[in-house]
């Protein structure tokens, strides 16, 4: 507007006269940056030193195993020459955490619905916030609760599964009546992993666009229909990452499991079922921590908690890259060509 | 197909603030009608309740009646699904859903009336992508993302959702605003031809468009922010644009504010 009268505005420098633009990037911005690209380093470097640390302890005494470390379900560390495998510990770690996706995941899907679209919103706080306090539970807590409250009340569940569906082996009626088996267990770790998927999911269906919720409400869809048209579709890659943290996180949970696995009976032979008891990797490193004399014994457990640490991580990134790969609302965005591209011929689109 | 609609005394508010008082009107079937007026004026808000749409916010209440051949939208009992059954609505930006393919999102109307049939369901979206002028440039790519076709092309698409479903009322809440001039043309050639089976009402900022495509043109304005926006004229296009009968009209069309 000022310059309609015109006299240059008093910001402006007079004719000739050169523009000092400054050096490039302020000590800030650099300082900043170092310490950006710093962090960054750091965590990967941990990451990795963590890995060396389980290979390098490892390797001495997988090299001297007797067994197959990965078929093989005898663990006996301490014998000459050691012996040791961990299919019977990938199993129950693998069957507890999947046991317990499948009961959490529906939950938190529904919770989250109903905390983002059908809850009063004086409801919807409450809930939410009830279910976020889960996370700040202790997992010795949860260990305590489940063995000594939450077990016995678990017990005709099992029973009745048992009897109906016995004949399946995993789920073979238990042999004795014993409480601390693995459906116990992994109900739960279907707790314990119940905020963070809850979470994840609420965040991701309270982003759907209000335009494809409105494109699917003016079609005439019901909420239950728009939710089915609009939310879901567009949160699905969402609550799958969710459910893989929620994996990740029950594959490595120590505490509580420890207190409510049974270890079976050496002798005992090994059982498949769900309703008997187990150990997984970390229960069975932490079971046996003061048994650490030898490093060659040391070694077989750090061997176990390396392949935890392998799956773990699979899982996560796995997680990660349904994250990246589909963008909210299942939008692939590399595979995406506008059709009206020049550059796009017939066959590249094939 | 196509019916009268008739709104008296009309008041929308949302919660505490009233957005839009006292509209009266009647809206002839297979006609075009175009909304303008300032932005924040309240028409976006009243064309979304005559679909009750504007219901999707808390607190969104109205007093007044809306009747769609003498059938009152508002009466108790009436249920809002079954309102944008009838009447349908294009928005501002083309929404596809982003998941769906070409087909499925025609279609979407349809499964959700429970239209199962894959032959009637074929039958329908060819209609439909015909009746939205976008058959040609996408039959041979049906099973391709929605997403992937161009803005005005979504935008068609989006139409062809809608009328997918036959409604009787079309609400276009500015369908050309994000996009090109090319595109809008195509989209004004399209509610031509929608007149003569749909009731259309559209909402646009674009005075030259009401111009073009609308048979009646109603002018909205408000005394001043935070108060709430009113229908100042309503008449034929030709009128309004000519010779408006509200000084305010005239200054708006004039360009003189706005």
């Amino acid at each position: 507007m000022s310059s309609t009268d015109g006299t240059a505005p008093p910001d402006r420098p007079a004719d000739g006269k050169k523009l000092e633009l400054g050096p490039v990037g302020h000590l800030g911005d650099r300082l900043f940056s170092g310490m950006a690209h710093g962090s960054g380093g750091l965590v990967i470097l941990i990451v990795a030193f963590v890995g060396i640390f389980l290979l390098a302890l490892a390797i001495p005494s997988l090299a001297r195993n007797e067994s197959s470390f990965l078929f093989s379900r005898v663990w006996e560390p301490g014998a000459s020459p050691p012996r040791f495998g961990i299919a019977a510990l990938f199993y129950t770690t693998l069957i507890s955490s999947i046991i317990a996706m499948v009961i959490a995941v529906p939950i938190a899907v529904g919770v989250a619905l109903f905390t983002t679209y059908y809850a009063p919103k004086r409801l919807a706080a409450p809930v939410a916030h009830a279910i976020d306090l889960l996370a700040a539970v202790p997992s010795i807590i949860y260990g305590l609760w489940g063995i000594l409250f939450f077990a016995p009340i678990l017990r005709p569940v099992i029973n009745g599964i048992g009897s109906a569906l016995g004949w399946i082996p995993i789920f073979e009626k238990p042999p004795t009546a014993d409480v601390g088996v693995v459906f116990t267990a992994s109900v739960v770790l279907a707790i314990m992993i119940l905020p963070v998927v809850t979470a994840i999911s609420r965040e991701i269906f309270a982003q759907t666009p209000i335009a494809h919720r409105e494109g699917a409400l003016a079609l005439g869809a019901t909420r239950w229909e728009m939710i089915r048209t609009a939310v879901l579709p567009y949160g699905r890659s969402g609550v799958v990452s969710a459910s893989m943290l929620g994996l990740g996180r029950a594959l490595g949970e120590t505490v509580a499991v420890l207190i409510i696995l049974s270890v079976p009976n050496a002798n005992d032979p090994w059982n498949s079922s769900i309703f008997a008891g187990g150990e997984t990797f970390a229960s069975k490193i932490a079971n046996n921590a003061a048994e650490f004399d030898s490093p060659e014994k040391t070694g077989a457990y750090i061997a176990a908690g390396l392949v935890l640490f392998v799956v773990t991580f699979l899982v996560n990134s796995a997680a990660r890259l349904i994250v990246a790969r589909s963008a909210p609302g299942g939008k692939r965005p590399r595979k995406i060509r506008r059709i009206g591209d020049k550059a796009q011929t017939e066959g590249a689109a094939l | 197909m196509a019916k009268r609609i008739e709104v008296s005394g009309l008041n929308v508010y949302y919660g505490d603030f009233k957005a839009v008082e006292d509209v009266s009107m009647t809206i002839e079937p297979r006609s075009v009608t175009a909304f303008i007026g300032p932005s924040g004026c309240g028409k976006s808000t009243y064309l979304r309740t005559l679909n009750r749409m504007h219901e999707v916010l808390p607190g969104a209440r109205v007093e007044g009646k809306v009747l769609l051949d003498q059938q009152d939208l508002y009466a108790s009992g009436v249920d809002p699904v079954a309102v944008r059954r009838v009447v349908g609505m294009v928005f501002q930006r083309p929404n596809p859903f982003p998941t769906m393919t070409i087909f499925d999102n025609v279609a979407s109307g349809l499964k959700l009336n429970g239209v199962k049939d894959r032959k009637k369901l074929t039958e329908v979206v060819e209609k439909s992508l015909v009746g939205a002028n976008l058959w040609n440039e996408v039959k041979d790519r049906l099973d391709k993302p929605g997403a992937s076709l161009s803005g005005g092309q979504q935008q068609r698409l989006c139409i062809a959702r809608a009328i997918a479903v036959e409604p009787e009322v079309i609400l276009m809440d500015e369908p050309c605003s994000a996009l090109d001039p090319i595109s809008t043309l195509a989209i004004e050639d399209l509610i031509e031809k929608l007149k003569d089976r749909f009731t259309v009402v559209i909402v646009t900022h674009n005075m030259q468009q009401a111009a073009r495509v609308s048979d009646q043109t109603g002018f909205f304005n408000l005394a001043a922010t935070g108060k709430p926006g009113r229908l100042i004229e309503m008449g034929a296009t030709k009128q309004i644009f000519s010779n408006p009968t509200e000084k305010a009209t005239e200054d708006y069309i004039t360009g003189r504010f706005g």
